[in-house]
């Protein structure tokens, strides 16, 4: 494989398969469908090669491709992996696989156009987390969140309408943030060195003034911060989610998110150490919000995508609360539950998109004994719902695990409210399970159909696969991301020893 | 290489099962049973190693699991006294239970579910025995908890199974949330998970009284959860739900023994903070009482009996409390058998009759032989009749009560002797005596039940003479070597021994007299305390209507009222409102008309001369 632009191949084709999808007819839909599975196993493929060629022993960028693109500016077409970056891009192409199957059989109407918007996001999120150009990074950014906008407006569900525009408007006003705290490392790195350039691993090597940081952090985490999302910036989220069709849910939980929490540890952590230091024991109080209001509100609800929505919120506090211990421990099962919380909730969200396709509401109170019906659909409810409420043997348990290792040291208070909030969400897992699946079943669903046929069970076996895999033998993650956190990490205190030397 | 596959051939049965024999029942019990009578067969040979050798060395073995900078977590597996003894009263009394079940879940539909589950627990139980760290304990205490959990909901349409499950996970999670505190209490100390790695340093006094202290505690918060001990007692009763094999071997024999066993695990800890100990010693001989005084007040056959298992955990947890962890193990070891007799006992009746009310039952005896008798036999080692196995393991631990000045603790023990013959008696007399109140034929049980029944008979008959106290090497000078603070001198002591009989005398005699004779139903049912235990003190009441209805879901529902009303209506809208009106407002400066502007730009200029004029 020497020599292919590896990650260009993974990121483009998405895009290149919309362009096709341009040119093919509405009503070719079995073409429509081939295209989209293939361009996304073909980036499934080669992320899953990334995953094991990555030479650990050697860390760093890897599969580096850089074209220089505007000179004048500093501006280059430049990518890259570290072991961060790596479980992420594996992420997103888990997530778009098994989310076209699952558009296969939710999506009716405009099925051309809903693929096209979605693999044109997907394009954006692998842009995102192999960009090594700020320039770029924020074009994908912007790229991954702008589809949000018609897939959410046009196949979404009850009140699309001001969920589209308040999800649209709130993350795009977070973006300028982000592009202002940009903008500003840009200039002032060209001051410094009198070479202006937008590559981050320039950028990277420079240590901005101790004050400065500090200022420009901020609005780079909330920038950021509002995609993760972190309280009280979160609430054009759960609504984003019930009101989006199934597999844009999925990306959306699944991928979209960990973009504000990936530009938090790549561009904020990553450039500005000693911000972080300053900011993120801050980070570690609002993430508490997150983890115990964001659980007791998907508790009170009965809308099962609310639930969800809030859960995932919750959980997105348990990333916070691994990424402010600034340690590598709580580190790694920050990403690491990125990517565990990913493939769970996108499950959820698939699962959940299956009940409502045919029965047309999602209160919890409506079903009762749908396991009769559905006893696939049951048990793949079940292993997620244990998944989210830290099972072990599944993927979601170890990362947080790590990240209450990690946070005990530093945050020993958080990490009690964080090891409560695990009773939290199985709380309102298990009583979804109990009132949706178990008990006898009614007339009126006698009509549900279960996955049976291939299509459709194969995405949640897909998802369910991965959760255990990585639940059993989770080194096959952790030993790629421990070779970019370790840097990181080590960059964040590195410095703060420095200066505090120097005092 | 032994103590791994005992560990794996049970989850591949799981797996095996799920995937490939579903639609076999036959098949399915077949590969369930096989698996975990392997394991027995294989756990011979440890087992023998420990008869020849008291003193055996450890054998640890283990691969990596986790290991980044800081963090190194194993999976691996600890052969000493303790978990050989565990692996022994796991693998032959689970294997008795499977072989018992393939009678009687008979005809039911999820027969392959129910072996796949019984799999799965095995698998978790021998996780939690052979563990040699911490988190591996977690893991498997969790994954008990699952199997737990699948078991208990199995008849997943009655709402009552679905409630008890989810009672069940949830009241065991809040008991695991200080267990795993606990267990970062510890690693914060010490940098390490692994048992033998934190006892060397314990000896070597290498941590702070106080953290062993706050260690201690928390992690007995996962005994009380698992154990089913006050407060959080209440799951247990409830997982009755289950069928009646599951309640033998899950919610009798061993599960919610692991609690006692994370004791034992542990004693090291325990045993430097004596303060700790007292809590334990405390909470266990509370709820031995507690739990017993509700057993004689309750008319399901299988709640009797779950009551008197609390209260035998109770029991024991108070024998790890005073100092008597090898007591405790030994009351654990005759219990599984007795009371794992007890529960297929009683499912052999219900079997036969068709429901679990006692006031539904009587006069069965002469139809049901083999199960009258080895229920009696059982009865008689749970009420610790001389010299049954419950008299010998009992006696130990109310001595050790005694010689450590545990005299309040005593008479508790003392107490709890007497309420358990009391209502044994009447459950054995109300149940297969006096008047006949079913319906139909009862006819007993076949013989792939009745022959596990009539083993554990035996056991529960001889067992306790292994704790003799005047043989040696007796059942303690086995397994005492892992146990630190287990030396309490608990020789035979005629006071105890003569008292304990006395009132189990007593309470069998009482029993007699108030429940030999044709009932309807009971004759203390006007009582004001039966009434109190009936309703088990209304502890269910108060933690469903206070603690989860009130309290829990109150703050949920605050949470949720500030986030539509204040988050959403107010912060966001809100904005959004303002950026709206401001809108409107500079709307009116954009006229359109010339002059308007001309004039905006003339006193733009103005100011601005001012302003640096000024300057």
């Amino acid at each position: 494989m020497e020599g292919l632009p590896i990650l260009s191949i993974i990121m483009l084709s998405p895009l290149a398969a919309c362009i096709v999808l341009m040119f093919v007819k509405e009503e070719s839909i079995k073409l429509i469908r081939g295209i989209a599975v293939s361009a996304t196993s073909i980036s499934l493929m080669f992320a899953l090669y990334i995953l094991f060629a990555y030479d650990k022993a050697k860390g760093g960028y890897q599969f580096v491709e850089k074209i220089e693109w505007v000179k004048s500016l500093g501006i280059s077409y430049h990518l890259g992996v570290d072991g961060i970056s790596v479980a992420m891009v594996v992420l997103t192409s888990f997530v778009i696989f098994t989310g076209v199957f699952v558009s296969w059989v939710g999506i009716k109407h405009r099925i051309k156009e809903h693929y096209i918007f979605l693999l044109l996001l997907v394009s954006g999120v692998f842009g995102v987390f192999t960009s090594l150009d700020l320039v770029f990074f924020y074009l994908f950014y912007e790229l991954a969140v702008i589809p949000m906008y018609p897939l959410i407006g046009i196949w979404g569900s009850a009140n699309r309408e001001y969920a589209t525009m308040k999800l649209t408007l709130y993350l795009s006003f977070g973006a300028v943030f982000a592009l202002l705290g940009i903008l500003s490392i840009y200039f002032t790195a060209g001051q410094m060195t009198g070479q202006y350039t937008f590559d981050m691993t320039q950028i990277g090597k420079l240590s901005f003034e101790a004050n400065y940081q500090k200022w420009v952090f901020l609005p780079m985490l909330f920038g950021f911060g509002v995609l993760v999302p972190l309280a009280p910036f979160h609430s054009w989220s759960p609504i984003g989610h019930a009101a989006a069709p199934s597999a844009v849910s999925m990306l959306h939980a699944g991928v979209l998110m960990k973009l504000g929490a990936y530009g938090i540890i790549r561009i904020a952590m990553g450039l500005l150490p000693e911000g972080a230091q300053f900011w993120m024991p801050v980070v570690a109080v609002l993430c508490l919000i997150n983890i115990f209001y964001g659980g007791v509100v998907a508790m009170t609800r009965k809308d099962m995508k609310f639930m969800i929505g809030y859960s995932s919120s919750s959980h997105m506090g348990y990333v916070l609360l691994g990424m402010a211990t600034l340690n590598y421990i709580g580190m790694n099962g920050a990403v690491l539950l990125m990517f565990a919380h990913g493939i769970m909730t996108a499950l959820a969200f698939a699962l959940i998109g299956y009940v409502y396709d045919q029965a047309h509401t999602r209160m919890a109170y409506d079903f009762s004994g749908l396991a009769h019906k559905m006893p696939f659909i049951a048990v793949a409810f079940a292993v997620m719902g244990f998944a989210s409420s830290g099972l072990p043997g599944l993927a979601n348990f170890v990362s947080e695990l790590m990240i209450f290792i990690g946070a005990f040291r530093t945050y020993p208070f958080q990490t009690v409210i964080a090891v409560f909030g695990i009773i939290i969400t199985a709380t309102y897992m298990l009583r979804a399970l109990r009132n949706v699946f178990f008990c006898q079943s009614m007339p009126e669903w006698e009509h549900l159909k279960d996955a049976t046929t291939f299509v459709e069970r194969f995405p949640y076996i897909v998802l369910i696969a991965v959760l255990f895999i990585v639940g059993f033998y989770p080194a096959i993650l952790i030993d790629v991301i421990n070779t970019g956190v370790v840097p990181l990490v080590d960059k964040i205190n590195g410095v703060s020893t420095i200066a505090k030397a120097g005092m | 290489m032994v103590s791994w596959l005992i560990l794996f051939i049970p989850l591949i049965a799981a797996v095996l099962i799920t995937f490939v024999t579903r639609k076999q029942k036959d098949l399915s019990s077949y590969v369930s049973i096989g698996a975990v009578v392997l394991c027995f067969i294989l756990s011979i040979d440890p087992i023998l190693t420990l008869l020849k050798d008291p003193h055996m060395k450890p054998v640890e073995q283990g691969f990596s699991w986790i290991n980044i900078p800081g963090l190194h977590v194993e999976i691996g597996t600890l052969l000493d006294p303790l978990s050989i003894l565990m692996l022994f009263v796991v693998t032959f009394v689970g294997s008795l239970i499977h072989i018992y079940s393939r009678g009687y879940m008979h005809g039911e539909h999820g027969y392959s579910r129910f072996f796949a589950c019984m799999s799965l627990f095995i698998f978790s139980m021998l996780g939690i025995v052979l563990a040699n760290n911490f988190i591996q304990i977690y893991i498997f205490w969790e994954l008990v908890g699952l199997s737990s959990y699948l078991l208990i909901g199995y008849y997943f349409e009655k709402p009552s199974a679905s409630d008890a499950a989810k009672k069940a996970f949830l009241v065991n999670r809040v008991g695991d949330f200080g267990f795993i505190l606990g267990i970062f209490v510890l690693f914060q100390a010490t940098g390490t998970f692994n048992f033998i790695e934190i006892n060397h340093i314990l000896e070597k006094g290498g941590i702070p009284e106080s953290t062993i202290y706050i260690a201690a505690l928390l992690i007995f918060c996962g005994a009380i959860g698992k154990s089913a001990q006050f407060p959080l007692h209440v799951w247990l009763p409830d997982a009755m739900e289950g069928p009646t094999p599951v309640s033998a071997l899950i919610h009798a024999a061993t599960m919610v023994a692991a609690g006692v066993y994370l004791l034992a695990r542990t004693s090291l800890l325990y045993h430097f903070s004596p303060d700790a100990m007292e809590v334990v010693a405390y909470i266990g001989g509370f709820t031995a009482l507690l739990a017993a005084v509700i057993a004689v007040a309750q008319n399901d056959i299988k709640r009797v009996i779950a009551y008197s298992t609390l209260s035998s955990l109770g029991y024991m947890v108070m024998a790890m409390g005073v100092g008597g962890m090898t007591a405790g193990m030994f009351y654990l070891t005759t219990h599984a058998f007795f009371k794992a007799l007890l529960f297929l006992a009683a499912g052999s009746v219900i079997h036969a009759l068709h429901t679990q009310d006692i006031w539904e039952m009587g006069d069965v005896f002469k139809k049901l032989k083999t199960t009258g008798t080895t229920f009696i036999l059982g009865s008689l080692a749970m009420a610790g009749v001389f010299p049954f196995s419950g008299f010998w393991s009992k006696d130990e631990i109310l001595t050790i009560a005694f010689t450590s000045h545990h005299y309040f603790l005593f008479t508790i023990g003392i107490l709890v002797a007497f309420v358990s013959a009391f209502f044994m008696t009447r459950l054995v007399f109300v149940t297969f005596f006096g008047k006949g109140r079913y319906h139909g034929h009862p006819h007993e049980s076949p013989s792939v039940m009745t022959v596990p029944l009539v083993i554990l008979a035996f056991f529960a008959v001889v067992a306790g003479f292994a704790g003799m106290p005047w043989i040696e090497p007796n059942f303690g000078s086995y397994i005492a070597g892992p146990l630190h603070g287990g030396h309490g001198e608990h020789g035979f002591n005629l006071f105890v021994a003569g008292l304990s009989t006395a009132v189990v005398i007593a309470g069998i005699a009482l029993g007699y007299i108030v429940y030999c004779k044709e009932l309807k139903s009971d004759p203390l049912a006007k009582n004001v305390l039966y009434n109190l235990a009936h309703n088990k003190f209304y502890f269910d009441e108060f933690y469903d209507n206070i603690i989860v209805a009130k309290v829990y879901n109150g703050i949920g529902r605050i949470c949720n009222f500030a986030e539509v009303n204040f988050i959403i209506i107010f912060f966001v809208n809100g904005f959004a409102y303002l950026t709206r009106e401001t809108g409107k407002v500079l709307r009116l400066t954009t006229t359109g008309k010339l002059q308007h502007y001309a004039l905006v730009m003339v006193a733009g200029v103005v100011v601005l001369v001012l302003f640096f004029g000024v300057l």
